[in-house]
């Protein structure tokens, strides 16, 4: 196979990772945030299905649809919780929910 | 060569996409790239001779979460936006712990003595990662199922509106 070595994969998917907590960290707003979750998980099972290909097991695969389901379960919590901040906070930006700030 | 050239376009595209999702200021565009980003990703799974993860991943990503996260930014969306993208000082800082990420990452993966198994079992079908989860993996399938019925509940519970007379 003369495609891509194992080494490629993993700086793409590391140079993912870096773009969502890049969102992560500079948006304010809360489904921007999100978005940058979602573009980490995304990262982390790209990661999970290169290593599983190169040694041949199928142990990676298994991990990835794992880790598909559980941000699919993530995603949903984390929306009903932006509902829930923008119906009670009148809008969605991160900084809004400061009540428990000491 | 050819899945060279298809490795180098279709990650050009997940990570220009990306890069798209973080530094656009309108929620329903940085949601539609996002959609773009994961078809792509489906793309190099498919390179990866995983034909049924690329199926799940446009199935559940970009039909289902792409799907809710557009009813969530038109259910929330209140009047102009607020830029949301941060300020320069904020993205500054952003941007030196993701670029001192990828620096640590890269220079991990670049050291590490990766030795990729010569005998490569080819693609995994879809029938032997069903005997997977229905064998060895049952246990942490089931807790799976388990899990998605608590997240399923407490979705509801957290963005139910409260009764009038409470």
């Amino acid at each position: 196979m003369s495609g891509p070595p194992l080494e490629a994969w993993l700086a793409l998917s590391a140079a993912l990772f870096a773009v969502g907590l890049f969102g992560v960290l500079s948006r304010k707003n809360l489904v921007a945030i999100l978005l940058g979750i979602e573009l980490m998980a995304n990262a982390a099972n790209l990661n999970m299905v290169a290593l599983g290909h190169f040694t041949g097991t199928p142990y990676g695969q298994a991990a990835a649809l794992f880790s598909i389901a559980l941000t699919v379960a993530e995603v949903v919590v984390g929306l009903a919780l932006v509902v829930l901040i923008s119906r009670t906070h009148g809008g969605t930006d991160a900084d809004a929910p400061s009540e428990m700030k000491g | 060569m050819t899945s060279w050239a298809f490795f180098v376009v279709v990650a050009a595209v997940t990570l220009v996409s990306a890069i798209m999702v973080v530094r656009t200021v309108d929620l329903v565009r940085a949601v539609l790239w996002l959609a773009v980003s994961l078809v792509a990703t489906a793309g190099l799974y498919a390179l990866l001779d995983a034909g049924f993860v690329a199926a799940m991943q446009i199935l559940l990503y970009t039909g289902g979460i792409i799907t809710l996260m557009l009813f969530a930014v038109m259910l929330v969306r209140r009047g102009p936006e607020a830029p949301s993208a941060g300020t320069l000082e904020n993205v500054v800082r952003a941007g030196l712990a993701a670029v001192a990420l990828f620096a640590i990452v890269g220079f991990a993966v670049v050291r590490a003595p990766f030795r990729p198994s010569a005998g490569s079992m080819g693609a995994p079908s879809a029938k032997l990662l069903g005997e997977l989860f229905l064998g060895p993996l049952a246990l942490p399938f089931e807790a799976l199922s388990v899990l998605l019925l608590a997240a399923m509940i407490g979705a509801i519970a957290l963005a139910r509106r409260k009764d009038p007379e409470e």
